[in-house]
């Protein structure tokens, strides 16, 4: 098992760095052309259809997603069954404004038909797209803070941790379907009309967000890769294989898990409120189980500990979910237990991990 | 074979920060760096310590032997805030008190803990592993910011020269041999830099000469250091140890240089048995 783990720690290396930068800036080429090509007049042969850049910007954030679930599993051994919620509290902070926006000075509609008179304590503000922003941040931040804080500091591990997380998730999915917890109960939110006054369905308003999408994902990738190879990923590491060890060394491995932890759900909160404006709903079922369950099968077909395999295996995942729900809806799920437990029994390292195998 | 007397000058690191250097300058006026008074520790009603009363003193390589189950590991994860026991006094100084402090605590204040099965950082590689464990700020904050600077790095060169790993530098630790993770993590105990070193069977799996060697290398330690070495080898503990104890059924049976421990008949029959 550890020399495996050393192995595919070594796995960039192996593959090529160049091969695998080369690759990587044609990627990068091709998803900055996309939104540009869906500016094209709609006749034009190269033209892309809104639908088809919500869906590569949908999978975008995803990618996400797993790029910070492989933050904490991957690098710091933290199975996190939870991801979906700090990825759907950013959405529902982006949300916030968004429905701000579209009822201009009156309450949002949905709390029309509660009936309520005014808007809640903690929509205050949530009309300055900044402090939306902020709150992009600060509610999975904090959220995650508190809850690592007190499940590191009782030593909670493995499978414990995992069932705590998911847990958590659906814990938020109950309390956010309940229309008195103020945040549009079932349906979520959505009929967005404009954002810092652009229309949410406008070309440019799309191809802008794509953009920044794309953006934000190489940030993260960055943020990650500078993480992994700092002396702080080397000791997350060691935290994983041998936490007791760490902790004679002198580190206490709980601040580093805490640390990585929040960073983690911070990415998905970014993910989340990148999310939201393109596809244009955020409801509870964000926070379904399921929904982090498939987040931990992107990044474990992928392979974990990579950086870039997760970002594969979201897209692979995605794309395949893509078609199947039109091809065949009703099979969707067996075939993603299927990919999982094919996955789990035949490829331990992952896709990422099959590319190093072929070359060597 | 490389001779010991390059010396591994472990208290002088140049370049160590003052604030560093205070908290590791323990307060041990009487000469005792490791007090345990009536210590009891039970798993489930087996008192796997009972009243063990033990002292080290300063600059001291005391071994620790007995019969496997006396309680040798028990005691160390006493020492180093694994375990808590159920009452007794444990001080490091005069003045820490080891029942209140938690593992980073006590690793912090300065006692250092070799594991008997060899527990090294497998997923790093050698010089990784060192790096981990340098002396140095351990802080989130530090670890994101943090270079070797030139002389952690050549502090880093000249242990990885005394355990002879110095060709295996970027070799990942789990692929080393048995007798090498235990070099290892002797390793890193150097660089750490510890007051105390807690060694839990540090020659299991090694060569005759790497024994002698290891013998020679603890010897250089005591006297900068104070050392406790849990080890069944009988020849390596003569080699080493001006003062043995021997533990039995998790309490103090004799104490004494090793041919009058040797000498003593509870020993004689705790180990030849009745
Ligand atoms: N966590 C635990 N739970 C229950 N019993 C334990 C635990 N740790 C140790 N023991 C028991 O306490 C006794 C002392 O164990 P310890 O590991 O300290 O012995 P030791 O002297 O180190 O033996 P060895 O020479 O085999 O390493 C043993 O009987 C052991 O089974
Ligand atoms: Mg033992």
């Amino acid at each position: 098992m550890s020399a495996h783990q050393a192995i595919s720690l070594r796995v960039a290396q192996t593959l090529g760095q160049r091969r695998l930068l080369g690759i990587g800036a044609v990627l990068v080429t091709i998803f900055l052309a996309l939104p540009l090509l869906h500016l094209l007049p709609a006749e034009h042969s190269l033209h892309i259809s809104a639908y088809t850049l919500t869906l590569v910007g949908k999978i975008l954030c995803y990618a996400m997603v797993a790029l910070a679930l492989d933050l904490v599993w991957g690098y710091a051994g933290l199975l996190s069954l939870g991801h979906g919620l700090f990825f759907a509290l950013g959405g529902y902070a982006m949300g916030m404004y968004l429905m701000r926006e579209a009822a201009g000075d009156g309450l949002p509609a949905f709390m029309h038909f509660l009936a309520w008179e005014e808007l809640p304590w903690y929509w205050t503000g949530t009309e300055h797209f900044l402090w939306a922003m902020a709150l992009v941040l600060l509610a999975p931040g904090l959220l995650a803070l508190v809850f690592g804080y007190f499940a590191f500091r009782s030593r909670i591990k493995g499978v414990y941790f995992s069932i705590m997380t998911q847990a958590l998730t659906f814990a938020g999915m109950l309390l956010f379907f309940r229309n008195e917890t103020g945040f549009g109960g079932n349906n979520g939110f959505t009929d967005f009309k404009t954002l810092l006054g652009f229309s949410i369905s406008a070309p440019g308003t799309r191809a802008t967000l794509f953009t920044l999408t794309v953006l934000a994902l190489l940030g993260c990738l960055y943020l990650s890769w500078r993480l992994t190879r700092s002396k702080y990923g080397r000791i997350l590491t060691a935290v994983r294989d041998a936490e007791s060890r760490v902790m004679f060394c002198g580190y206490d491995p709980q601040r580093f898990k805490l640390f990585i932890w929040v960073v983690s759900a911070l990415i998905c909160g970014v993910a989340g409120a990148l999310y939201v404006p393109q596809v244009g709903i955020i409801n509870p079922s964000e926070m379904s189980p399921t929904n982090s369950i498939e987040a931990a099968v992107w990044v474990a077909l992928g392979g974990r500990g990579s950086l870039i395999g997760p970002l594969l295996g979201a897209g692979l995942v995605n794309g395949a979910k893509s078609w199947f729900t039109v091809a065949f809806p009703d099979y969707w799920l067996f075939f993603l237990g299927l990919l999982f437990i094919v996955v789990t029994l035949f490829l331990p390292r992952g896709i990422f991990g099959l590319l190093r195998k072929e070359r060597s | 074979m490389n001779q010991p007397n390059s010396q591994p000058h472990l208290g002088e690191v140049s370049g160590v920060r003052p604030a560093l250097r205070d908290r590791h300058s323990l307060n041990t006026p009487h000469g005792t760096v490791l007090t345990l008074e009536d210590i009891n520790v039970s798993f489930d009603g087996f008192k796997a310590l009972n009243a063990l009363t033990l002292y080290i003193g300063v600059g001291e390589l005391r071994c620790i032997i007995g019969p496997n189950g006396a309680g040798k590991t028990t005691l160390m994860d006493v020492i180093t805030g694994k375990t808590r026991p159920d009452s007794g006094t444990a001080f490091f100084g005069e003045t820490l008190d080891l029942t209140q402090m938690n593992e980073v605590a006590i690793a912090k204040a300065g006692i250092g803990r070799k594991f008997q099965k060899p527990t090294v950082f497998e997923a790093l590689s050698v010089f990784d592993n060192l790096e981990l464990a340098l002396k140095t700020d351990k802080s989130v904050w530090a670890s994101l910011r943090s270079r070797l600077t030139g002389e952690q790095r050549s502090r880093i060169e000249e242990v990885l020269t005394t355990i002879k790993l110095e060709n295996q530098r970027q070799r990942p630790a789990g692929l080393l041999s048995h007798g090498q993770k235990q070099f290892l993590e002797i390793g890193m105990l150097l660089v750490q830099e510890p007051q105390l070193l807690l060694l839990d069977e540090p020659v299991a799996g090694m060569t005759d000469a790497e024994t002698e060697f290891t013998a020679e290398l603890f010897k250089s330690l005591a006297g900068k250091h104070s050392l406790m070495v849990v080890e069944h080898d009988m020849s390596f503990v003569g080699a080493i140890a001006d003062h043995v104890t021997v533990l039995h059924q998790g309490s103090v049976l004799a104490e004494g240089s090793l041919d009058e421990v040797q000498a003593n008949d509870r020993v004689i029959e705790v180990y030849l048995g009745r």
